[in-house]
């Protein structure tokens, strides 16, 4: 009988250092199983945010560089830009990229930067302990909104997929989740789409990932589930937010 | 070979170009965004890469990137744009990319203003970012210097896989002067296979190279930090440079400045000798690794009486000159800043009153 389920080649042999029902490494799982079907991981860049996932180059079998909080974007451009058939992606956390990063992903994506972003929304800052983030929900409790968010005092959760769709550069922008095999089907193609536009060097590609963090969220895993399905999943909806124009025949 | 009047900021672009550099990333800052405008222009010609970032926080961190996957790379700015990009640079030296970075300096702090000034002294030979980095840092003095020094930052960026500063005053970037770009300056961007992320696939082995500056375990961190501090004191050791005016003889003073600056003192100084007062210069070509040795002799020869400073700045070299010196003899410091530059003649008058004091 053949292997019927292996570890990607573009994945280590590592324990992993991410917390019990923690989404991460489901996300890296699926990145990874698309650079082996792309068969670019010779040819793959990936950028580590600040965060948790800083250590993702521990666990990811292709180049990484490791940028400063929020500026992946930038140092994707870099690369991009001088190594144009380098497959560069970015994987970055709520706190990073939709706060300190807010500048560097949106001019990425204006200019139309032909690299990936992956974008992990858990609602909180991770790494640094459970702070509030800009996506964290309204009246959720963090170590900084101890009281729960107060929208009148630090606004709505910024929904990012929607923000950049906004934009009129031609881009993928898309909305998906990992909480259970449904969605992390329907975010396996998205990833393998945001991939291949890239490989076409159509567009830059983002893919949000609503996610989950039980630790921060003080849940268990099972609740951190149910958690991201009836409040994250309600106020940030998944779906295409733009998608390029198809390509005309040749 | 033909010499060609160009403005500063339009040879330092040029310079670069000349010397096998064929990546550009910057944000407009006054007095030097004619190297952004001369290198949009002028990279699409030479088959190179040119890109305005969205500041120069991004600006930093595509040179970062570019550095980071093995690319020759290089970006101008002035004095704030610096400070934004000085983030950047303390990662960019932590993961030790070479890259060079032209600091063209106006007037500080804040805003400032946009006439030429050394006030980033500090800034370039002390860190700038957090943590203990140091860049090499090179002061030209003449628009030919800043094109030989431009030429010349990129084998040695790589040499160090360390950034390169050029720190030159507004003046260096404004003024026009009759250039060539020296053909043996041309060099081949090293081999980087061994660290950067130029992609598995594209080199031989098959392990990932990552480009990184996390240590979380403190003996790595601190091993690290010693492997920087090897380069360093290498530099100290092997990348000195500077130049020395009229000091064959005697002489009862010694100037120390750098830059446009050191132009002013050179015509004070034969002016002075014109009057019988003899004065030497030393003129450090490089601030960090700063020429300590020499301005230490320099300062402890017979009949010198006194050392003086003379910076566009309120300051900031005089410290260096003073470390440097040990006591052999006292030091001073004149100097102005904002746009204002020190004229000949009120140098002739500072160093005559300093010696009677």
């Amino acid at each position: 009988m053949g292997k019927t389920f292996t570890r990607p080649e573009a994945l280590k042999d590592q324990h992993t250092h991410y917390c019990p029902g923690c989404t991460h490494g489901v996300i890296h799982r699926l990145v990874a199983e698309v650079i082996d079907e792309l068969g670019i991981r010779g040819r793959t860049v990936g950028i580590a945010p600040v965060g948790c996932a800083v250590l993702a180059y521990n666990y990811f079998n292709v180049d990484f560089q490791e940028a400063a909080h929020g500026r992946a974007p930038a140092m994707a451009t870099g690369i991009k830009r001088v190594r144009p058939d380098l497959m560069v992606f970015t994987y970055q956390g709520d706190g990073d990229l939709a706060s300190i990063g807010m500048g560097e992903i949106i001019h990425a994506a204006n200019r139309g930067e032909k690299f990936t972003t992956i974008f992990v929304n858990n609602a909180v800052y991770g790494m640094t302990g459970g702070q509030m983030a800009p996506t964290t929900m309204p009246d959720q409790r963090t170590t900084t909104s101890p009281f729960g968010r107060d929208v009148q005092d630090v606004g709505m959760p910024v929904k990012m997929a929607e923000l950049l769709a906004a934009l009129q550069t031609p881009a993928y922008i898309t909305r998906q989740s990992v909480i259970k095999p449904k969605y992390i089907n329907r975010a396996k193609k998205a990833i393998h789409k945001a991939f291949s536009y890239q490989m076409e060097g159509r567009c830059f590609s983002f893919v949000e990932v609503v996610s989950t963090c039980p630790t921060n969220w003080g849940m268990t895993p099972l609740d951190a589930i149910e958690w991201t399905e009836n409040t994250l999943l309600s106020y940030y909806q998944l779906g295409d937010y733009k998608t390029p124009e198809p390509r005309e025949e040749a | 070979m033909g010499k060609v009047l160009m403005k500063g900021n339009e040879a330092i672009g040029e310079a670069a170009i000349r010397a096998g550099c064929l990546n550009y990333f910057a944000y407009p800052i006054t007095p030097q965004s004619e190297v952004a405008e001369y290198l949009a222009r002028r990279m699409p010609e030479v088959g190179g890469v040119f890109l305005q970032g969205e500041s120069e926080v991004a600006v930093g961190y595509m040179i970062f990137g570019a550095a980071g996957c093995g690319a020759r790379v290089f970006t101008t700015s002035s004095s704030p744009g610096i400070s934004l990009m000085s983030e950047a640079l303390s990662y960019i030296t932590c993961a030790q990319c070479p890259a060079v970075f032209v600091n063209i300096m106006r007037g500080g702090p804040g805003l400032g203003g946009i006439l030429p000034s050394q006030g980033d002294y500090f800034q370039a030979t002390k860190g700038g970012g957090h943590g203990d980095y140091r860049l090499l840092v090179m002061a030209p003095a003449s628009v030919q210097e800043a094109v030989e020094m431009v030429m010349a930052a990129f084998p040695l960026a790589e040499k160090y896989r360390n950034p390169v500063m050029i720190l030159g005053d507004g003046l260096i970037g404004q003024m026009m002067e009759p250039v060539a770009f020296p053909e043996d300056l041309l060099s081949e961007p090293a081999n980087k296979d061994d660290w950067a992320t130029t992609g598995i696939g594209n080199r031989s082995g098959d392990t990932p190279n990552v480009v990184k500056s996390l240590f979380l375990d403190p003996v790595q961190l601190n091993n690290h930090n010693l492997l920087l501090k090897a380069k360093y004191d290498r530099m100290r050791r092997d990348e000195v440079r500077y130049e020395a005016y009229n000091m064959d003889g005697d002489y009862r003073v010694l100037i120390v400045s750098y830059g446009t600056m050191s132009r002013v003192c050179r015509t004070a100084i034969d002016s002075l000798k014109e009057e019988g007062l003899e004065v030497a210069m030393i003129r450090p070509q490089t601030l960090f690794p700063f020429p300590e040795k020499a301005i230490r002799e320099a300062a402890g020869k017979e009949g010198c009486r006194l050392a003086v400073s003379i910076e566009m700045s309120m300051g900031q070299m005089v410290e260096d000159v003073e470390r440097s010196i040990q006591g052999r003899c006292p030091v001073e410091w004149y100097g102005k800043c904002g746009g204002e530059v020190p004229t000949p003649e009120e140098i002739v008058d500072v160093v005559r009153s300093m010696l009677q004091k």
